[in-house]
């Protein structure tokens, strides 16, 4: 075995993917910090609805948004079963909450397809591409789109 | 970070320690209280940033230090007479350091001008008959003592230096151990991808080094093979350890290089070349004697031990800042998960006299102890602080042709290390409105019967549990009959407006109010008391004035201890549980029916003791609730916000006092109008902490929608 | 484990599985320090010390070799490859840093 320090570049990636209500999406696993039961969220005045609120993580304090609500889809109605995805973007720390972890995927960029044209206008803005599994159809999300509202409040 | 890098950061923080013993040296030389070892002090402080500097190929500082020090070392020497006209370019000369190692720090610019007429009247206090045109050849041969290696320059500082005292230095014997390394690479070495300048990196990690080149063998350029290795080193390092580990660092060249490693017992004299005469530090001279390099073994010299006596070593660690906020952090979540273990054993229903309880019991006790101590690690004096006020006040008396004499007291006391970053604004601006202000000029003085000086004086208290910083100046205090007419004519209030001398001496702090008539330079850089206030009071802080005509005006500024954590009360508002700030609670009450009155469509006021207070309803304000709960079905927690005006706000139950570990919502989310920041209760889950301030704020904007709201109906 | 340790350290790590994909992955990315297993498949850690020492662009880099305490002849046989220095297994990640930190800037 040989290690050589230096830098790393792939063009094949691995996702992880999960359900909100019947559809599929997915994330880069890179991004993904860890993945967590759901614990209810203490909720934020003055805060746009799909943010369910913020939860304890090991210490630091962490907003919790509801993915489906963001893109316009009925809200998650949170159980046991729940999940929240931590993801890192832009440096800051943020729950995704979604109804369930499926798989973790390994793709190559070529398979990546981009939003059909008939696809919603706020789903497709928040999604980078889509691929085909086993029949089924998965969207990649992309996470610096799902943020720049709380940017731009923030400023 | 980059070795390198981490090593020059640490020259800076000793620069940063060095500038401050260079500058209470010389102010306590000017008291009249400056003995032979605190000449002996500022010669060493001034040296030894110089000898640094040189090692990082810092010119412009290392020649600005050579001519400082080459002064002191006259005065030290007893050649030239610490007059009181010499002290102030001492003091000068000593800022204008400062400025040249802020520059090499911070990679700005030192004001040249002033810096080369510094080195002139240096030079010239140094010399007086001395041509000094030809001054900047001075610093060549030091350049190569500190920093370029291998050219030998004979003595010519004209260096004093005194019989060695052994009973003196007998304890400190021991304590540090001087080797000596002659390293010569061959060229295998290179061959192999090792770096002598890593390896010259690696001893320099050990101690302090003193690292000479021995380029005797390198041919000339014609002949040189870029292939081969011609020079040599010769290292000294004042290090406490091991022959093993030295070797260590040459593990991987053994073999292709050869070396020599040997310890100089620290009863003789290390060889004096040229550089350890430099550094040697000299016991003030009994009798004395010019040490002349050729006859080196004539005369001992101790550098380590000289050194130590001088400055007795202080048995201090340096800890990277972040090592300490990790921990911080992680006692935090000590606390909170001791606590959520509390409260699962109370819900289990163990009775309270179980070993677990018992256990538990301890475990909080052990918790608090380590959560007072590691705060007690990241404590600081406020020393640090002080002691740039000096400055400030020569600077800004300067300015405005008064004498001023800046007196401290407390500098020793300790706060949060995030309270001591945020002292310095504050403290600035009271120390230059004293001064600009407070104090009246020499000649105004002097007719009413005062010393043409005057006195500012700093002080740091604590005072039930936070620290209170005090500015006092001996002026004439605050003109009240004039602050009142310009807060009139600002419209800040009424003509007629009955005011407390409180009042009117508070009034200095309203935003737009500014006393002097012209702008001047020095506190109206864009910047009021206002702003002071404003920034005092953003971390949980006070600040007020109390002014006696004629005698002077005193400004106290109080701030929490710390930022890290809090005391609250903690409430339930609308189901939600909200931790209100301790220090801005007067008090807690349940009201009566009779004591609230409605006010308008949608407020109330709530009578406490014949005066009314607006009564804000916490759970409506931040959208918990949409309708109004009355204030009596609940509680009311009567504050005191920032400005001083007084607010009910009201919450459904309390649940008690505690201390919270304050959590930054920004960090992952966002500033959160009404909500000061977050904590985590025993429970685990996260509490917000109500800005009391904010709340009231806000409450005033509903209330003037309130009222506008029919208006644009009918528009 | 030795990834970890590096990447803890602040490091970036490109792995091979060989000498011939170490030099392939030395081509392609670079290093500013590489270190070499001896026991390998196809070529081991002496011939690939030696490939990189011949090869121009990468004859001054440093290279680590790892080794066991039980066999200072590997040592020596690697030094005399070329080997810049070494890390002993099984090893501590503070050593280990600072064997890096002797022999790369």
């Amino acid at each position: 075995m040989t290690d050589i320090a230096t830098l790393a570049s792939s063009d094949r990636r691995e996702l992880i993917s999960f359900c909100i209500g019947e559809q599929e999406f997915c994330v880069d696993i890179m991004a993904v910090r860890e993945i967590r039961g759901w614990t209810p969220a203490t909720p934020l005045p003055q805060t746009p609805g799909y943010i369910r609120g913020v939860i304890n993580l090991r210490g630091a304090v962490l907003p919790v948004m509801d993915l489906a609500a963001r893109m316009g889809l009925p809200p998650v109605q949170p159980s046991a079963r729940s999940v929240i995805i931590v993801v890192k973007v832009a440096e800051r720390l943020i729950g995704l909450l979604v109804d369930a972890v499926s798989d973790i995927l390994s793709i190559t960029d070529e398979n990546i397809q981009p939003p059909p044209d008939v696809a919603c206008d706020r789903v497709r803005s928040f999604v980078r591409g889509l691929f085909t599994i086993d029949g089924r159809m998965i969207s990649q999300i992309a996470l610096d789109r799902i943020l720049p509202e709380i940017e731009q409040v923030a400023a | 970070m980059d070795p390198m890098e981490s090593i020059k950061a640490t020259f800076f923080q000793e620069c940063e320690e060095l500038l401050a013993d260079l500058e209470a040296g010389l102010l306590a030389i000017q008291a009249g209280a400056g003995d032979e070892d605190t000449i002996n002090a500022v010669f060493r402080a001034v040296h030894s940033v110089k000898g640094g500097a040189g090692a990082f190929g810092m010119d412009a500082l290392v020649h600005f230090a050579h001519v400082f020090e080459t002064l002191l070392d006259g005065v030290r020497a007893g050649r030239i007479a610490a007059a009181p006209d010499l002290l102030e370019i001492l003091l000068r000369a000593a800022d204008i350091l400062a400025d040249h190692v802020n520059a090499a720090r911070d990679g700005g610019a030192v004001d040249e001008a002033r810096s080369a007429e510094m080195i002139r009247d240096l030079e010239h206090a140094t010399d007086p008959e001395h041509d000094h045109r030809a001054a900047p050849d001075l610093a060549a041969p030091d350049l190569a003592a500190a920093g370029a290696p291998g050219v030998d320059q004979p003595d010519e500082f004209g260096f004093t230096v005194t019989r060695f005292n052994p009973e003196s230095l007998e304890p400190l014997v021991v304590t540090e151990a001087l080797w000596k390394i002659w390293f010569r690479p061959k060229s295998a070495l290179y061959r192999k991808g090792n770096e002598s300048a890593l390896l010259l990196r690696e001893l320099a990690r050990l101690g302090p080094t003193k690292v000479r080149l021995d380029q005797t063998e390198l041919p000339d350029l014609a002949s040189l093979d870029p292939e081969s290795a011609f020079l040599a080193w010769e290292i000294e390092l004042e290090a406490d350890t091991d022959e093993a580990v030295i070797r260590e660092v040459f593990e991987f060249v053994e073999g292709d290089c050869d070396i020599e490693i040997r310890r100089c017992s620290t009863s003789e004299s290390p060889d004096a070349t040229s550089e350890s005469v430099i550094t040697a530090i000299v016991e003030p001279p009994p009798s004395r004697a010019t040490v002349n390099t050729e006859s080196p073994a004539s005369v001992k010299v101790e550098t380590p031990k000289g050194e130590a006596v001088a400055t007795p070593a202080h048995a201090t660690i340096r800890v990277d800042p972040e090592r300490i906020d990790r921990l911080i952090d992680l006692v935090g979540e000590l606390v909170i998960n001791q606590a959520m273990l509390a409260q699962r054993v109370i819900e289990s229903g163990l009775p309270q006299s179980s070993n677990v309880a018992t256990g538990l019991e301890d475990l909080e006790s052990l918790t608090r102890q380590i959560q007072d101590s590691v705060m007690a690690i990241r404590a600081q004096p406020v020393k640090s602080v002080f002691q740039r006020m000096p400055r400030l006040v020569r600077e800004v008396a300067a300015q405005t042709g008064k004498s001023v004499r800046l007196v401290t007291e407390g500098e020793a006391t300790e706060v949060d290390k995030t309270v001591v970053e945020r002292l310095g604004d504050p403290i600035t601006h009271m120390i230059r409105n004293a001064i600009d202000h407070g104090l009246e000029s020499p000649e105004r003085r002097a007719a009413a019967g005062k010393p043409r000086e005057g006195v500012v004086r700093l002080a740091a208290l604590h005072r039930g549990g936070r620290i209170v910083i005090e500015v006092q100046d001996d002026g004439a205090g605050i003109d009240r009959k004039r602050v009142q007419a310009i807060a009139v004519e600002k419209g800040l209030i009424v003509a007629d407006a009955q005011l407390t001398d409180e009042e009117v001496d508070n009034l200095i702090f309203l935003p737009g109010f500014s006393t002097a008539n012209a702008i001047s330079d020095i506190s109206g850089r864009g910047v009021g008391m206002d702003v002071v206030r404003r920034s005092v009071q953003a971390l949980g802080g006070r600040i007020s004035i109390t002014s006696r005509p004629g005698q002077g005006s005193t400004f106290t500024l109080s701030l929490p201890l710390t930022l890290a954590v809090l005391d609250g009360m903690v409430v339930d508002v609308a189901g939600h549980t909200l931790v209100v700030p301790l220090t801005a609670i007067v008090e807690s009450l349940r009201p009566k029916p009779a004591d609230v009155k409605r006010l308008g469509p949608q407020g109330a006021v709530l009578s406490v003791r014949d005066t009314y207070v607006p009564v804000v309803d916490v759970a409506a304000i931040l959208g918990f609730r949409d309708y109004s709960k009355s204030p009596c079905d609940g509680v009311v927690i009567l504050v005191e916000s920032e400005d001083g005006g007084r607010a009910a706000l009201t919450a459904d139950s309390i649940y008690g006092q505690r201390q919270v570990v304050i959590k930054s919502l920004e960090a992952n989310y966002r500033q959160v109008d009404g909500i000061a920041a977050a904590t985590i209760l025993g429970d685990g889950r996260v509490a917000l902490i109500v800005d009391v301030d904010a709340v009231i704020a806000m409450r005033r904007r509903d209330t003037i929608r309130d009222y506008q709201q029919p208006l644009a109906a009918a528009g | 484990m030795l990834r970890l340790a590096l990447v803890d350290a602040g490091f970036e790590v490109i792995e091979a599985v060989d000498g011939v994909h170490g030099l392939e992955v030395l081509e392609q990315h670079g290093a500013d320090v590489i270190i070499t297993d001896i026991n390998m498949p196809r070529m081991d850690g002496f011939g690939f010390i030696e490939a990189v020492r011949g090869s121009s662009p990468y004859r001054s880099t440093p290279i680590l070799v790892l080794t066991t305490e039980s066999t200072p002849e590997k040592k020596a046989r690697a030094r005399d490859a070329g080997a810049t220095g070494w890390i002993v297994k099984p090893f501590h990640p503070t050593k280990l840093v600072e064997a890096i930190r002797r022999v790369a800037a």
